[in-house]
């Protein structure tokens, strides 16, 4: 067998790997409970989507996904307005105690969300903050704010400074060139923070679910609710989480090119 | 690149240390706050000093729970990086298929974590999973949720399920990075496969693989809601990891002292990794 066709396998295999728990899932979303429990079945006998059907008609269910869409985008917009002039300031000048303010802000993307939980609760409550999608956006720029100077500051750094000298010495002040002039340069940059920032909110539950009630729950939390009296409803919980995989499924559309550099921290 | 030395950068790095200070310094400091006093209501509190630290530090259950991490943080990149660099080294490079590939790949990374421990928690259950019924169906006797073993197998296999992808999609984009010339002139030499990937390829994966095998670290170091939901810490504590121990010790007990001077143990031992991590970065970055 050549190289090149046990790579093929390889890969295919890796990946067969990957969807099939997936798989899985979406089979049983598209399935009553009394097929999920009756017997194993791999493709649904009686194709419904009553369990879909639960979700969108109820508000306390569709409100979490609204909920979570919400605390997400304002998050990804607080982060990228004092990221993006931070990681200019990072990529292109010293200044007395720079090091040591990039090392604070990355032991922000190393501690534990564990360790914030309490405080933050008690923090945003005595703000009046909590149940809001604001507290939690907030909340998540401890981790997120980080990253995108991080990433950010990656991109920048590719950006050779006689652009920014030229536009100087064309008479551009510093607010007009770095709207009109560098953030153009570093659109794709630009594209994979905010995907960044949107996925680690998306998936974060911790700190979200602690600072949330009955507001701003965001639909994570919500999905526990499957688990009453009669048992947990499978079919439920596997069409809320399959709706969950969707809205990052089309974000990472948009970045598949530039996702790699993302992830390498706008550093290869 | 060389940096003007500027201080006025200080404007422009003002909202995030605003930002960041209110968001992390407060708490930090309420933690601190609560792990020197013993609380018995808003009003009565007493200063201890260093009694919960003593505590936390001669507390079997959190030796416990230490080592579980260390051993789980340990085998999950013992798996993970090779599985991820071989991963990496298949992958397409050419066509739709390399942007499928990486757009499948990326999928665990887009779930949501509470999502992931129900998948493989459905996955997994030998009623209605089809995992848990294909290891039984061939005579493995598999129960995640009473036997500890099989526990400790699900919640790996999950976190290489979820967290593989990463680092292969960190390499996939070093080994881009790695101009055709090399490839030609290894040709020429007639290196084997071995060769190329040894002399050529491994090297320059250098940079991406520290910071994959750090961020690994960091975030299996603070792994919560996909054991929570998978197995709930059990059967028993075999599956209780540090985060776990944290969040039953401040919520569920509210034992606020301990769980704040345990709380500041742990972030000092994510803080001393995180130096290393820094230190190596800005290092590599100098070499370069």
């Amino acid at each position: 067998m050549n190289y090149s066709l046990k790579k093929k396998l390889g890969i295919s295999a890796y990946i067969f790997f990957v969807l099939l728990p997936i798989y899985w899932l979406l089979n049983m979303s598209f399935k009553s409970n009394a097929e999920i429990l009756g017997e194993l079945t791999f493709w649904p006998k009686d194709f419904t989507l009553d369990n879909y059907a639960v979700i969108f008609s109820d508000p306390t269910w569709y409100m979490g996904y609204v909920n979570s869409m919400a605390y997400v985008s304002l998050n990804v917009i607080i982060t990228l307005m004092v990221a993006l002039p931070a990681a200019y300031a990072f990529s292109r000048y010293k200044f007395a105690g720079d090091k040591q303010l990039f090392f604070w802000l990355l032991t922000n993307r190393m501690a534990p969300p564990a360790v914030f939980l309490l405080p933050f609760f008690q923090l945003y409550s005595s703000v009046g903050l909590f149940d809001t999608h604001l507290a939690v956006a907030l909340a998540h720029c401890l981790f997120n704010v980080p990253l995108a100077v991080w990433i950010l500051e990656g991109f920048m750094s590719g950006v050779p400074r006689e652009i920014d000298e030229t536009a100087y010495i064309d008479g551009y002040s510093f607010p007009r060139f770095f709207v009109k002039i560098f953030l153009p340069l570093i659109r794709s940059g630009i594209g994979v923070t905010a995907f960044f920032a949107f996925m680690f909110s998306w998936v974060e539950l911790l700190l979200a679910r602690t600072l949330t009630s009955v507001e701003a729950k965001p639909i994570s939390a919500i999905m526990t609710r499957t688990i009453g009296a009669s048992g947990i409803d499978w079919g439920v919980l596997a069409a809320a989480g399959v709706l969950t995989i969707i809205p990052g499924l089309l974000v990472i559309w948009f970045v598949r090119n530039h996702v790699a550099k993302g992830f390498a921290l706008g550093r290869v | 690149m060389n940096k003007v030395e500027n201080n006025r950068a200080w404007f422009l790095v003002t909202p995030v240390f605003l930002l960041v200070a209110f968001s992390a310094v407060i708490p930090l400091m309420t933690v601190v706050n609560y792990s020197v006093q013993d609380i018995f209501d808003q009003n009565t509190a007493y200063f201890v000093g260093a009694e919960w630290y003593r505590e936390v530090l001669n507390d079997p259950r959190l030796h416990d729970s230490l080592l579980r991490q260390f051993i789980f943080s340990g085998s999950v990149l013992l798996i993970e990086i090779p599985l991820g660099i071989a991963v990496a080294l298949m992958m397409p490079t050419r066509g739709w298929t390399a942007s499928a590939s990486l757009i499948l790949l990326a999928i665990p990374l887009l779930i949501p974590w509470n999502v992931i421990g129900t998948i493989w928690q459905v996955f997994g259950r030998a009623d209605i999973g089809l995992f848990g019924w294909a290891l039984n169906s061939i005579g493995v006797d598999y129960n995640y949720a009473s036997n500890p073993m099989d526990a400790w197998f699900t919640v790996l296999l999950m976190d290489v399920w979820h967290w593989t992808s990463l680092v292969a999609l960190l390499c996939y984009s070093g080994l881009r990075a790695i101009p055709e010339a090399y490839y030609q002139a290894a040709r020429i030499d007639r290196a084997s496969n071995w060769a190329i990937f040894r002399y050529i390829q491994l090297p320059k994966l250098k940079s991406v693989l520290v910071i994959g095998i750090l961020l690994r670290f960091m975030d299996s170091f603070m792994i919560y809601t996909e054991p929570f939901v998978l197995t709930g810490g059990g059967p028993g504590n075999s599956t209780t990891f540090l985060s776990q121990t944290l969040t039953q010790m401040a919520i569920g007990q509210f034992d606020l002292g301990p769980a704040a001077a345990f709380s500041l143990i742990y972030f000092l031992i994510v803080l001393l990794v995180s130096w290393l991590f820094f230190t190596t970065i800005t290092h590599l970055d100098k070499a370069k």
